[in-house]
């Protein structure tokens, strides 16, 4: 717990307080990690990323966000107008509730349910609704493919990212984050140990996630090169950065969770200084999930659910039952 | 067909000899998907949809369109509409007299107008009987040869954005390449004043001298490239996902593609031993040995390899010739000052060369009972491209609609000498 924190104990109980603060740091950091992503896929490519607005073109940001506003907003005349004008916003609400079940230090949450994980990975699992919404609302073929992409793409990737999720509920035997992240308190990684499955799940819960927030190289939902811009074709404005915003934001979420059920979470080798390690972590995978996006093409959407079907299911279930031999064991 | 056939094993693959061609036997098995296949009789419940993709569309290469029936995701059929870009050049050509039909057609393959100048200037020459001085020469097949590797690396970073997108890997390859075909328009402003539409191919020679410390520059950005080639097929070639995406896919029958007159890597990957720097040698290519590159897989992944393994070779060639410049003028003629200045006699003539997209012809008339002695008669350009572009009826059928955009790429169409 970091200590200048401690006299507000009471008022975090009050997850009311807290989810406005967290939410606003949330988006303070998508914003931010925009320009991050900017900067750093400008170094990948050999040019300087943005640099005119502020410093380092660090108000860039707020200069997007200002064009977005100000852009007109179309809405196709042949749009379903309520579903169309509906789907922006919930895919932001879908990727926002999910943070209110991760903790970012020993009491530091917003919601301490007793099945935070399944919270977690069920609100996630929402948001492919808003997204196929807006590819059937659309009107536009581009659109109609890429959510019809979106739908297969996310409920089949669900079943791996439960299957490896299920592994560190089995070894923590809690579905609470917290617990989790207790059970791996004094560098006890599930990531690292046991050997076998706890690694293994961690790549796999990656990757699914990954798949299921559609990024490279699992975005064909929205693959740009192929189907325009998916199912964000018809959107302008702000809605259309509504999208972005939550998409930034469930990769940020997923890391988080990623950080608390594979990473140890606030678990380092100090006393008091958990929230700076599960952010330290959580930025992490974060940006390697950057790093990722930079440097690979994507997949073909047949072969993304062959890759899902034929070789992740299979594992998924394995490191389950491998994990169930090991607490059995030990 | 009547063709004798023969079959044969070279390098492990079985080849089969049609007309004179050996070509693999494997790719020539596979039935051809007909190309106008009747939706109404194929689906009488009309539930496929039918997707126009292009002319506004980011992957297709400017303004092609093409229309796609789909089923599901997968193709049925496939019919590409040319003509968004025509601006009628060989209409033009009539118009105007041969010293300014030059720069005209040098803007039809706008990623290799070196070619384009070669390839008319070329014809212009074979109608007037001009010389071209030795000198001339070297530089015409120096900078063909620099051109070629400035327009197989934007194709790469083209081809990289079909498959990863803007905001992807793609993009970083897109903008790596793009950082290696600069050095090479600034060594061709060095040589000609210009970046892009050069104009310094003229009927008899050249415009421009080398100038001094210009091959140093050349050697040196040639070695940079070559270098970075290299890294380019360790973060390309042994990709995972570019291989699952390219293997296997767009696989190209080198019979169909003889008979729709494919020409350049797209049939030389096919196992079709092809090129007319070779074959049929113009400018300085009959003073040096050229190794052609053949794959014999067909498909996008043997395409990407024919156009790096020729980079390389265009740089050695580059290079080779480099050091063997010999000294006299860079032109036969008086240098072009006024439009009439070249005049030709009755005739016509067929010139090609070997552009980065295959065979680029040049079919000139000149009648000077109906036109002057300045001005052609007719004009006829062969794109390479255009008929590449045939293809996409026969390859697109039974693809993924991520495939076709691969595809597509992975053929190099230029839309500008397209639709000229």
């Amino acid at each position: 717990m970091v200590a200048w924190l401690d006299g507000f104990d009471a008022w975090l109980g009050h997850g009311l307080i807290f989810g406005f603060v967290l939410a606003n740091i949330a988006l303070g950091i998508t914003a931010y990690s925009i320009w991050f992503e900017r900067k750093f896929a400008g170094r990948m490519q050999n040019r300087p990323g943005p640099t005119e607005v502020g410093f380092a073109g660090l108000l860039q940001p707020i200069a997007d966000l200002l064009k977005l506003l100000s852009k007109e907003d179309i809405v196709p005349r042949a749009a379903d107008k309520p579903l169309f004008n509906l789907a922006p916003p919930l895919t932001v609400i879908a990727a926002m509730g999910t943070m209110a079940v991760v903790p970012f230090a020993p009491g530091l949450i917003v919601a301490d349910l007793h099945i935070g994980l399944l919270f977690a990975l069920s609100l996630g699992s929402l948001l492919v609704f808003p997204v196929w919404m807006a590819g059937w609302a659309s009107n536009n073929k581009y659109a109609l493919l890429g959510g019809m992409r979106s739908a297969a793409q996310s409920i089949s990737y669900e079943i791996p990212l439960l299957l490896s999720a299920t592994v560190p509920i089995i070894l923590a035997d809690s579905f609470r984050i917290g617990d989790i992240v207790d059970a791996q308190l004094g560098g006890n990684w599930f990531a690292f140990w046991p050997i076998g499955p706890g690694a293994l799940a961690f790549v796999l819960f990656f990757l699914s996630s990954l798949a299921e927030s559609n990024r490279i190289p699992f975005d064909i939902p929205e693959a740009e090169s192929e189907l325009v811009a998916g199912v964000t074709t018809e959107y302008t404005g702000m809605k259309f950065g509504l999208f972005y915003l939550a998409e930034y934001l469930h990769t940020f979420v997923i890391s988080a969770v990623a950080a608390a059920l594979f990473l140890g979470g606030w678990d380092g080798p100090g006393e008091n200084d958990g929230l700076i390690w599960m952010a330290l972590k959580t930025l992490g995978l974060f940006v390697s999930i950057f790093w990722i996006r930079w440097s690979y093409m994507r997949f073909r959407s047949d072969q993304l659910m062959a890759m899902c079907w034929k070789l992740f299911l299979p594992l998924g279930l394995g490191l389950v039952m491998a994990s169930a031999v090991w607490v059995h064991l030990s | 067909m009547s063709h004798e056939v023969a079959e044969s094993v070279e390098e492990g693959v079985q080849m089969v000899t049609i007309g004179g061609v050996t070509v693999p036997l494997e790719l020539t098995q596979a039935p051809w998907p007909d190309p106008h296949l009747d939706i109404d009789k194929y689906d009488p419940d009309a539930d496929m949809m039918a997707l126009n993709m292009g002319p506004q569309h980011p992957s297709t290469h400017g303004v092609l369109r093409v229309k796609l029936y789909l089923d599901g995701e997968v193709c049925v059929k496939a019919v590409p509409y040319l003509g968004y870009l025509h601006r009628g050049v060989e209409k033009l050509c009539e118009k105007l007299t041969y010293a300014q039909v030059t720069p005209i057609v040098d803007k039809n393959d706008y990623v290799s107008p070196m070619m384009n100048e070669l390839a008319i200037n070329m014809a212009i020459e074979k109608l007037i009987d001009a010389e071209v001085p030795a000198r001339a020469q070297y530089i015409r097949t120096i900078c063909a040869e620099i051109q070629r590797v400035a327009s197989h690396l934007l194709w790469l970073g083209t081809f990289g954005l079909d498959m990863g997108g803007a905001i992807g890997g793609g993009a970083s390859i897109f903008m790596h390449t793009f950082r290696e075909r600069e050095m090479i328009l600034d060594l061709f402003e060095e040589l000609t004043g210009c970046r892009f539409h050069y104009n310094t191919h003229t009927p008899g020679g050249n415009r421009h001298d080398i100038p001094a410390g210009w091959d140093a520059k050349v050697r040196h950005v040639m070695d940079v490239i070559e270098t970075r080639v290299d890294e380019y097929e360790d973060f390309v070639r042994d990709n995972p996902v570019f291989r699952a995406r390219t293997i296997g896919v767009g696989v190209v029958d080198p019979v169909l593609a003889m008979e729709l007159g494919i020409s350049g890597p797209i049939l030389r990957a096919s196992g079709v031993d092809f090129d007319l720097r070779r074959d049929d040698p113009y400018m300085a290519y009959g003073d040096i040995d050229i190794a052609v590159p053949v794959e014999t897989a067909g498909d996008c992944m043997a395409r990407y390899l024919v156009r790096l393994a020729e980079m390389k070779e265009s740089i050695r060639i580059a290079t080779t010739l480099l050091s063997g410049v010999p000294e006299g003028p860079i032109c036969s003629l008086k240098p072009v000052k006024l439009p009439g200045a070249v005049k030709a006699k009755e005739g016509s003539t067929y010139c090609a060369i070997e552009s980065p997209r295959g065979e680029l012809g040049t079919f000139i008339v000149a009648n000077t009972e109906r036109r002057s002695h300045a001005h052609p008669y007719r004009c006829k350009l062969r794109p390479p491209s255009m008929h590449a572009l045939q293809l996409l009826p026969y390859l697109c059928p039974g693809n993924n609609i991520s495939d076709i955009i691969v595809v597509l790429g992975s053929l190099d169409p230029i839309m500008g000498e397209v639709d000229r």
